[in-house]
């Protein structure tokens, strides 16, 4: 009962604080929403049963949001003008598409839900790193694989616009 | 009732780990001093053990001043959650046999999880001053931190393929045999290496470098908040000793002496030698820092994953 308490608590703070993501004026403070989220999001997977996957969801999400806030501070400058633009930017005219394909989502979602009837029932499974490990280097080799070949072309990429050009061609 | 006894554990901790932090910061101006052939702070009570207790005084009764330009809401939660980041991994370490508040399956792994968030209150001091000072201090901090931490990992993942598992006290019964200082010595330099740089202790305190940026993160920072900034490091301090000592030297492992009394040992050499790193090195320029890791660090701690792996599984050690 606590439990389940607990994570619609956090899936709540999670559904909020990716709302406020996207409706911030101000990116860093968008970006700390993010955050939020993602740490709530982690709660949920540790209710599920999934220690590992939390853990990791940390680890890696949080580093990869410190690289997010550096960008932000870079490159966008901000200042009170970018506030009051992204003001103009949020006009609820913006908003009727991107609502209408959500509820669009959802009511297929409910459909699906309806339809399938599956009763999933609420016992929780752990799944532990040796379990991750397992379906990583498993089933789902091929998936790796293929995201290693996607940050392998990042690297790539990051490296070559990184690059000293020669003196001649300056 | 287990949780009178958990909710017991967990305030001794408390109340132990702040005094002991205060203490710390009288510890190295004396030993500073020492080494440096002055005398260090000793007028209040003896030897001056009780200066950190009258800085505190001075600093409850200082101006709690936030600037105007200030973002003001972040300003207020970067010291707490500094603080409080470092404050949640002491949960995992075991202190000994019989005190262990959460001996947890995920236990590195939540040790890697709170570090990696404590760098949010430098990160988010630096830019909520809105003072380029403190800006550049901030920047300095995540640029540093996404570097080692890299490592940081890798590093530890030798012992885990060792020990075989996330757990903390598994990791230190598996070095009854020996401590695994000396199969991972690679990854114990780096492990150090990476820790002195995630508490942002001299020779890598360039998110406060005080002599180019004037205070780095803090500058705008005085009264309570900034103690917490303080009180926050010198736990990071006794975090990173105390994992090392699990890690590598054997936790609570010894002869004749009891458990507690050995892990307490153990730590208190490797604070003493954190201080003395700070009497005894200079600081490295900022690009220097970043290509040291990148370039040798990272490199290092994976060619180490790779042997240890490859020994591993040929059967040896």
């Amino acid at each position: 009962m606590i439990v389940q308490g607990l994570f619609y608590t956090a899936a709540l703070v999670a559904l909020l604080a990716s709302l406020l993501v996207v409706t911030s004026k101000h990116a860093v403070h968008a970006i700390l929403y993010l955050v939020v989220s993602l740490l709530a999001l982690s709660l949920c997977f540790y209710l599920l049963g999934a220690p590992f996957a939390a853990a990791l969801q940390i680890i890696v999400y949080a580093g990869a949001i410190l690289v997010l806030f550096v960008f932000a501070v870079m490159l966008f400058n901000i200042s009170q003008e970018d506030v009051r633009r992204e003001d103009q930017w949020l006009d609820w005219k913006a908003w009727v598409g991107p609502t209408l394909l959500v509820l669009l989502l959802l009511a297929e979602w409910v459909l699906f839900i309806e339809l399938a009837a599956n009763p999933s029932g609420s016992e929780v499974v752990l799944v532990d790193a040796r379990a991750v490990g397992a379906r990583l280097f498993g089933p789902y080799l091929l998936a790796v694989e293929i995201a290693s070949f996607l940050l392998l072309a990042g690297l790539v990429g990051g490296y070559h616009l990184a690059k000293k050009l020669p003196e001649e061609s300056q | 009732m287990v949780e009178m006894e958990l909710l017991f554990k967990i305030s001794v901790l408390v109340l132990t780990l702040l005094p002991t932090a205060a203490l710390l910061v009288w510890l190295e101006r004396r030993l500073l001093g020492f080494w440096q052939e002055r005398y260090g702070p000793n007028r209040v009570g003896p030897f001056g053990i009780l200066q950190s207790l009258a800085d505190l005084i001075k600093i409850l009764f200082k101006h709690d001043w936030i600037p105007p330009f200030a973002d003001k809401p972040l300003f207020v939660l970067a010291p707490l959650i500094g603080a409080l980041a470092v404050m949640m991994s002491f949960v995992v370490v075991p202190l000994s046999p019989g005190w262990m508040i959460s001996d947890s399956h995920i236990g590195l792994l939540f040790f890697l999880a709170m570090t990696s968030l404590a760098v949010y209150a430098v990160l988010l001091a630096g830019w909520s001053s809105n003072n380029k000072y403190a800006l550049l201090g901030g920047m300095r901090a995540a640029a540093q931190t996404i570097c080692y931490e890299v490592f940081m990992g890798i590093a530890l993942l030798g012992v885990v393929i060792l020990a075989g598992s996330f757990r903390l006290s598994d990791i230190v019964e598996a070095q009854q045999e020996w401590w695994f200082v000396i199969p991972q010595f690679v990854g114990f330099a780096i492990f150090m290496i990476a820790g002195i740089a995630e508490s942002h202790r001299l020779p890598f305190d360039l998110p406060e470098a005080e002599t180019e940026l004037t205070g780095g993160f803090h500058t705008e920072y005085s009264g309570i908040k900034f103690a917490l900034f303080f009180l926050g490091e010198y736990l990071g301090i006794m975090l990173i000793s105390m994992m090392t000592t699990t890690l590598f030297l054997g936790g609570w492992l010894g002869p004749w002496l009891p458990p507690l009394v050995w892990f307490l040992l153990k730590t208190f050499v490797l604070i003493c030698f954190f201080i003395l790193l700070r009497a005894s090195l200079p600081r490295p320029r900022y690009d220097q820092l970043l290509a040291f890791g990148w370039k040798w660090m990272l490199p290092l701690a994976l060619v180490n994953l790779l042997v240890t792996a490859a020994l591993k599984l040929s059967g040896g050690t």
